[in-house]
């Protein structure tokens, strides 16, 4: 272990950071120990992604100063900051969609290194050597644009973890991985942290970040608004740190009164290779949870539902009509919704504003007759749902890309609420969004569902599962084998069938 | 491994990373098509001849093949090309003097790299859209070239250059076919790009930005650096470009090359370049050229008139852009994650 009161690798002091009018950062400081795991929390847009951007040469602050080892640096851009040994794992990957996943991992270790020459065949064995001890089954001549976004996740934490990093950074690195391999990740991190890295860890799943934390930072609004020993927090009192209120997470279920007609019915689904028979119905108001590990088939189920994928056999009937299978615009015509799990790349348009992204898939029910659009009630849509989910932005002119992670999520959420779908799947819904606006969204589905919408949520999350669903499905290797309802459900038991 | 396995893995190697193997195959068959057509077409003189005609494109489309991998569209390289050649040419008159073909490459290079920097200067700093960029200086190189420094035709070359002009690799009396020593330049520009591409950093840094300008910077590429030096390089090579087709033609005409820009982004998008920037090889622009110029060889051999030549090359281009945007929605259709679940 580490000594105490070792003198910091790394420490920022006042910084400031204005974009346009919004102040993202206002005078934050902050100082890392080797070999101690730092959290840095915050709800959405509180200025974490932003301060981790500012050390790491990506973004210039307007105040405030950077030091390494007791060492002003200034003027810090990507390069310096990589030679510093600093290494980060961006909340948004910032991987190359076109080169392989080898490349991916070992081409900054060769900028840093100063290298001239590049050879693909003798940098595999790095990038293979990170692979396994990560334990992962990762193909590393497959394009990254074609991995899933779990391996997207875990190419950039191979990335960041094959170059000798002495401060880590680590912005939710795990919001697409499944229990064993954040464990894995975990056991990595606390070697590093043994071998004197200093690392600082940021994530909105708080029982794993206390975890690992031994020190703390919160921000809110850009503020620092605590500091200290982890030990001295509970996910409650961080919670309350992080949003300066308590957040209510008792189990809270709509009553769906007497089960008449279902909503949506599936029948003896099949696709070889991703999920064999699986029947079930969802009737309107509902609420149903679908679980199992990454990987168990369950994300391929709800794209069967959608049409993004062909089942083999079987139906899918919205009121008694089938959808023609495969086709997502039969299955958007009988008024299902789907968001998608990548929701920064399939969801939205980066460069647009946030109003233009909510109207988006709904411009055909604002139409006055046949082709004028009613203006009036397009405002009325975008600001109602702007306000609704509380988006983060200065207006909802913003474009997309300015806004936080989890700001733009509820972006996605938007769009998919303004169409009015009868049905509404939705594939990892709270991934990277604050506890304070989890609630806020879990309210949102639960309102949406007591004027009649259908909801399919698709969640690792067990908590949130318990808290909001009146069923919990459980898959298991391509197959549905267990089903919890509304008097079973409980995070225990939920758990225990996942994992056997 | 079965057999069905390896003829899965087999599969995709031939049909390469941007289709090169779908290419070769299209031209096989045209060739194929076009000597059961017409028996003067399988003889060395048309080989020879084509060779010929795809020296300039060949070299014009690397030096494009290299913007488009970096993410952006350069429509101003055929008036560099013209610039750098036709400016050396006319100094080297008006002086009465001959630097040697060194010192006449060294001068055209340098020329072109000039013009490369004010659109690398301009795209990486100012952060424009490459296109209206290409667009404004191609306009204004041009102009520069008519008005000060000469819209005269030049039919006399300095003599190094002359020499050059009539030197052959293969020269086969009896059919008249010559294969033209230009070609070894060629061949070594075309080799050294294609390493510079795999196998330097700076060429990896290209696919890089590409693929996403934001993540390289992010991984410590110096975006702004390597942008410049690559628009140097694009003028300069373009330059040897337009000194080729000066020799070639014997003549240094300050009209020409420009026009051809459509069939030379033809040929590189045809050859698997994305036009959104991070993908394309060397090998599959090369083969784009040659198919550009076999169906421009075969239609004039048929009798088709010249102007529905620039329409079939046109066709071509909408065909080529047509496969990337059909087979980049296919791959958004992604496979299955296999099922890891562990016990
Ligand atoms: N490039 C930019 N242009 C304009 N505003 C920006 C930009 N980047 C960040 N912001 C704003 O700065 C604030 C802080 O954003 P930041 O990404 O740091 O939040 P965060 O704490 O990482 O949130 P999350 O948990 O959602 O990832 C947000 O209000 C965001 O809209
Ligand atoms: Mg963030």
């Amino acid at each position: 272990m580490a000594e105490r009161n070792e003198a910091p690798v790394l420490e920022v002091r006042g910084i400031v950071k204005v974009f346009g009018g919004v102040t993202a950062l206002d005078g934050v400081s902050m100082s890392l120990l080797p070999g101690r795991v730092h959290c840095l929390a915050g709800e959405n847009g509180s200025g974490k992604s932003t301060l981790i951007k500012i050390i790491s040469g990506v973004d210039t602050p307007d105040a405030g100063e950077i030091l390494i080892d007791g060492e002003a640096m200034s003027g810090m851009t990507p390069a310096r900051a990589l030679r510093a040994g600093i290494q980060v794992i961006y909340q948004d990957f910032s991987l190359f969609p076109n080169l392989t996943v080898a490349e991916n991992i070992v081409l900054p270790a060769a900028i840093a290194s100063r290298k001239k020459l590049f050879n693909r065949a003798r940098s595999r064995p790095g990038a293979q050597r990170i692979v396994d001890e990560l334990g992962l089954t990762l193909d590393l001549d497959a394009d990254v644009e074609k991995l899933s976004v779990a391996d997207r996740q875990l190419t950039a934490i191979c990335r960041a973890l094959v170059q000798d990093a002495r401060i880590l950074f680590m912005d939710e690195p795990t919001t697409a991985l499944t229990h064993s391999e954040v464990a894995r990740l975990f056991g990595l991190v606390r070697k590093l942290q043994e071998r004197g890295v200093a690392i600082v860890f940021v994530s909105h799943k708080l029982d794993e970040v206390l975890e690992v934390s031994h020190d703390i930072t919160v921000l809110r609004s850009g503020q620092l608004v605590a500091s200290g020993d982890a030990r001295e927090y509970s996910v409650q009192s961080l919670t309350v740190a992080m949003t300066g209120r308590d957040v209510d997470t008792t189990r809270l279920v709509n009553d769906l009164g007497k089960r008449g007609a279902p909503l949506l019915e599936v029948s003896r689904l099949d696709l070889p290779g991703a999920f064999t028979d699986i029947s079930f119905d969802l009737a309107p108001g509902e609420i149903l949870g679908i679980t199992g590990l990454l990987g168990s088939g369950r994300g391929e189920i709800v794209e069967a539902l959608f049409g993004l994928l062909k089942p083999e056999s079987g139906t899918v009937t919205v009121n008694g009509a089938a959808l023609r299978p495969g086709s997502i615009r039969s299955s958007i015509s009988a008024g299902i919704g789907y968001v998608p799990e990548d929701r920064l790349t399939q969801g939205l348009f980066l460069e647009k504003s946030i109003a233009d992204n909510i109207i988006a898939g709904s411009l055909d029910s604002h139409a006055r007759g046949k082709v004028v659009l009613s203006q009036k009630r397009i405002a009325e849509t975008i600001s109602t749902l702007f306000t609704r989910l509380r988006i983060k932005a200065p207006s909802v002119a913003a474009p997309v890309r300015s806004l936080s992670g989890g700001n733009a999520q509820r972006v996605v959420l938007a769009k998919w609420l303004a169409t009015k779908p009868k049905i509404l799947i939705l594939n990892g819904p709270t991934v990277g969004v604050d506890v304070g606006s989890k609630n806020e969204i879990l309210t949102i589905l639960r309102d949406a569902a007591r004027e009649g919408m259908g909801v399919i949520m698709i969640s690792d999350d067990v908590p949130e599962l318990v808290s909001i669903c009146n069923r919990v499905l459980i898959v298991r290797r391509g197959s549905l084998v267990a089903e919890f309802d509304s008097e079973q459900i409980e995070a225990q038991r939920i758990q225990e069938v996942m994992a056997a | 491994m079965t057999l069905a396995q390896r003829m899965k893995t087999l599969a995709p190697r031939l049909v390469g990373a941007n289709n090169e193997g779908v290419l070769a195959i299209i031209i096989v068959v045209l060739i194929i098509v076009m000597s059961l057509l017409s028996p003067s077409f399988f003889t060395v003189h048309t080989l020879f001849s084509i060779v010929r005609s795809a020296l300039v494109p060949s070299i014009l489309a690397i030096a494009v093949l290299l913007v488009i991998i970096s993410g952006g569209i350069d429509v101003s390289f055929a008036a560099i090309a013209i610039f750098a050649a036709y400016t050396t040419v006319h100094l080297a008159q008006q002086g009465q003097f001959d630097p040697g073909i060194i010192g006449i490459l060294l001068f055209a290079c340098a020329i072109g790299a000039v013009l490369g920097f004010v659109n690398g200067a301009v795209i990486a700093r100012f952060r424009l859209p490459t296109l209206i960029v290409t667009l404004a200086t191609q306009g204004i190189f041009r102009g520069i070239l008519l008005v000060y420094i000469g819209s005269r035709y030049i039919a006399q070359l300095p003599d190094s250059m002359a020499g050059l002009s009539t030197a052959n690799l293969i020269a086969i009396d009896s059919s008249r076919s010559y294969l033209p020593l230009l070609v070894v330049p060629v061949a070594v520009i075309v080799l050294i790009v294609a390493w510079m591409l795999r196998r330097t950093m700076f060429g990896r840094g290209i696919y890089a930005i590409g693929g996403d300008t934001e993540a390289a910077r992010r991984a410590g590429f110096p975006v702004v650096r390597f942008q410049i030096i690559l628009y140097m390089m694009v003028g300069a090579i373009a330059a040897i470009g337009g000194l080729i087709h000066v020799i070639l033609n014997r003549n240094a005409n300050p009209q020409d090359i420009v026009g051809t820009e459509l069939d030379v982004i033809a040929a590189v998008v045809l050859g698997g370049a994305s036009i959104f920037g991070g993908r394309g090889s060397v090998l599959g622009t090369v083969l784009g050229v040659v198919l550009v110029q076999l169906i421009n060889n075969s239609l004039l051999l048929m009798g088709v008139p010249t102007a529905w030549q620039r329409a079939a090359v046109g066709l071509l281009l909408v065909v080529g852009v047509g496969i990337q945007a059909l087979s980049a929605r296919r791959a958004s259709r992604r496979t299955f994650v296999l099922d890891t679940v562990e016990a």
